[in-house]
């Protein structure tokens, strides 16, 4: 195993599915390293559940590798899964049996978990996701979000490794989901790895520290939530009476200003700034890093006279990535 | 939400010593505390009831109408477990097997557990060889569930008495119960291969109710074929062909060859379908 595997809890390489015509994933090398909290993103149809699927040897891959906790997927699932807690499209559970009876029933399909400690094991996850007062309700009486705490609490049955939560919080009220996010921040903190699959973007915002984001079956971004935020264009916004002036200096820097007179009064200059990952670019011409700092920008409008009364640099949020990169708004299929 | 750790939990990494039985119990207790289950057992220990019923009510049966042994119900209550037999064997017993082995996959694929089962990990083999092992214990419980009803309702209706056998011997009524008894581990032995049949189906769909429905069918078909006289090359190797054989085990001594007959044509079902349910199953995407 080389030092990069032991660094990396969830490792894929060229992985795809094929459906018939369709490929439902296409070559994605994903890279998920040990005790990160990873947002999986991506539009409904995109391919993640899919790629949870393989992650989790239920569906062979048609071309690429998985490695899961540094071994093999498929070939080692059995050393691989007793490590991992899942929640998979959704919750799943026999509504004729109680909530604590279905947790016994997964808890006996794994051949690793103690008999002697299930009891006391089941107890402790049902408190754990605040089920306990409904553990000996039939699932069929349980609503869409009790269900998907139940699914929660399956996934931490056993002290787990790395969790794989597919929409953790879909159908949860607001309660719910800060429950769900303190958890998870909980999980992280006792060393698990958490790979969060999710389409909404606010919520991976909020407790991710790195994320990927899914298209098409593709595999556009991934990375630290920081840089994933900052790379790409932010929006400036200046507002002054010397528009001539200010558009000149703009266009020294590249960036291409469009002018507005709202007010009448002052005009409002607006352009897109391309920002780089440093973003100390000096003054003058672009940064050779290819993004522009906004200091730089207001010392060359100060210096030729233009008269600033107002300069604000928007910085993209998470949600102006992911929409720049898929392309489409959310919850659309392709 | 509480923070909490569990203290015993396995370490990661650590290996316990692996348990196979936990999920056959589990899959038992599911099987046998489920309400569907229970009302099939009783729907077919109801049929030997209504027929002990309907002939202590009605005056008497005369020889060669109705099912074989019907007439002679009223002379000896032991034979209410026999007739109720032959009545369940072509429908009601492999109706029964077939809602039992059409689910066991499928019926998981249904409703989305079989990913959690798989992920738990139970892994594909051993999954697979829990579900016909709790196929195959109904198989065991739904021919007794005949028996010990027949015999129950005959002993309490009907007087009962030392048994004439279809060699003409007579047996006392407690020799008599234990051949009941090996009628039904006949009838057992019967549906393994049907069994077998109906868990490959369940292998294919996500649909149980598909799954049942195709295992009935065909046993509905394999009896038919059976009949055809043009087929006789054929009747050997159908599944059914053996399920009316339990006369031998009414003679004395008891003829045990069509036992083991029926015994080897179900072991090559058994095998048969028991690959190729084995190979669907561990290469199967489970995407429901």
């Amino acid at each position: 195993m080389t030092a990069a595997g032991r660094a990396l809890a969830l490792e894929t390489k060229g992985l795809s599915k094929r459906f018939g015509h369709q490929l439902a994933v296409n070559s994605i090398d994903l890279a998920v390293p040990r005790g990160s909290v990873f947002g999986f993103l991506g539009p409904n149809g995109s391919g993640k559940t899919t790629t949870i699927r393989m992650m989790l040897g239920l569906a062979a891959p048609t071309a690429g590798e998985v490695r899961v906790l540094g071994m093999d997927m498929p070939r080692q699932l059995d050393e691989v899964l007793p490590r991992v807690g899942a929640l998979v499209e959704g919750p799943a559970f026999y509504p004729f049996l109680s909530g604590a009876a279905n947790l016994h029933r997964f808890d006996a399909a794994d051949r690793h978990a103690a008999p002697s400690t299930r009891r006391a094991r089941v107890a402790e996850a049902l408190e754990r996701v605040g089920l306990s007062h409904a553990a000996r309700k039939k699932v069929r009486a349980y609503s869409l979000g009790m269900k998907q705490r139940l699914g929660i609490a399956n996934a931490l049955l056993a002290r787990r490794e790395l969790l794989v939560l597919d929409e953790p919080t879909n159908g949860l009220d607001p309660q719910g989901t800060r429950e769900v996010r303190n958890l998870v921040r909980s999980l992280a903190a006792d060393g698990a790895t958490v790979f969060v699959s999710s389409h909404l973007l606010a919520e991976v915002e909020q407790i991710c520290t790195h994320a990927a984001i899914m298209s098409a079956g593709r595999l556009v971004a991934q990375g630290p939530l920081a840089e994933l935020r900052e790379s790409g264009t932010a929006q400036l916004r200046l507002v002054t009476p010397d528009a001539g002036a200010a558009s000149g200096v703009l266009v020294r820097f590249g960036l291409s200003p469009v002018v507005g007179h709202p007010d009448g009064a002052d005009a409002v200059i607006t352009s897109s700034l391309p920002i780089g990952a440093g973003a100390d670019g000096t003054a003058g011409l672009p940064a050779a890093n290819g993004g522009v700092a906004p200091e730089a920008v207001v010392a060359a409008l100060v210096a030729d006279g233009v008269r600033v009364r107002g300069f604000t640099v928007e910085r993209g949020s998470l949600e102006d990535r992911f929409v720049a990169l898929t392309g489409e708004g959310f919850d659309v299929a392709q | 939400m509480q923070r909490l750790t569990v203290r015993d939990s396995p370490a990661p990494g650590t290996r316990r010593r692996p348990s196979s039985s936990s999920l056959l119990a589990s899959e038992l207790k599911q099987l046998f505390r489920r309400r569907r289950t229970q009302a099939m057992l009783l729907a077919l220990a109801a049929i030997p009831v209504v027929i002990a019923v309907v002939v202590r009510v009605s005056s008497a049966v005369p020889p060669g109408r109705g099912p074989a042994f019907l007439d002679r119900i009223s002379q000896n209550g032991l034979f209410v477990a026999v007739t109720a037999m032959l009545v369940s064997v072509p429908l009601f017993l492999p109706l029964t097997i077939g809602v039992v082995a059409g689910d066991t996959i499928a019926g998981e694929a249904g409703l989305g557990t079989l990913r959690y089962l798989l992920v738990a990990p139970a892994g594909r083999a051993r999954l697979l060889l829990v579900k016909y092992a709790g196929a195959a214990v109904f198989c065991i419980s739904a021919p007794l569930a005949v028996a010990l009803a027949g015999a129950g309702i005959g002993w309490v209706l009907f007087p009962v008495g030392p048994v004439a056998l279809l060699s003409g011997d007579l047996v006392e009524p407690d020799e008599a119960l234990v051949r009941m008894l090996l009628i039904a581990a006949y009838q057992a032995v019967s549906l393994l291969g049907l069994s077998a049949i109906g868990l490959f189906l369940s292998t294919l769909t996500d649909v149980p109710v598909g799954a049942m429905a195709a295992t009935i069918v065909l046993s509905v078909v394999s009896q038919v074929l059976d009949q055809l006289p043009q087929l006789e090359w054929l009747h050997p190797w159908l599944f059914t062909h053996h399920w009316f054989g339990f006369a031998d085990l009414l003679r004395q001594p008891i003829g045990w060859d069509s036992f083991g007959d029926n015994a080897l044509l179900q072991a090559g079902y058994i095998a048969v379908f028991g690959a190729l349910a084995f190979g669907r199953f561990v290469s199967k995407d489970v995407l429901s």
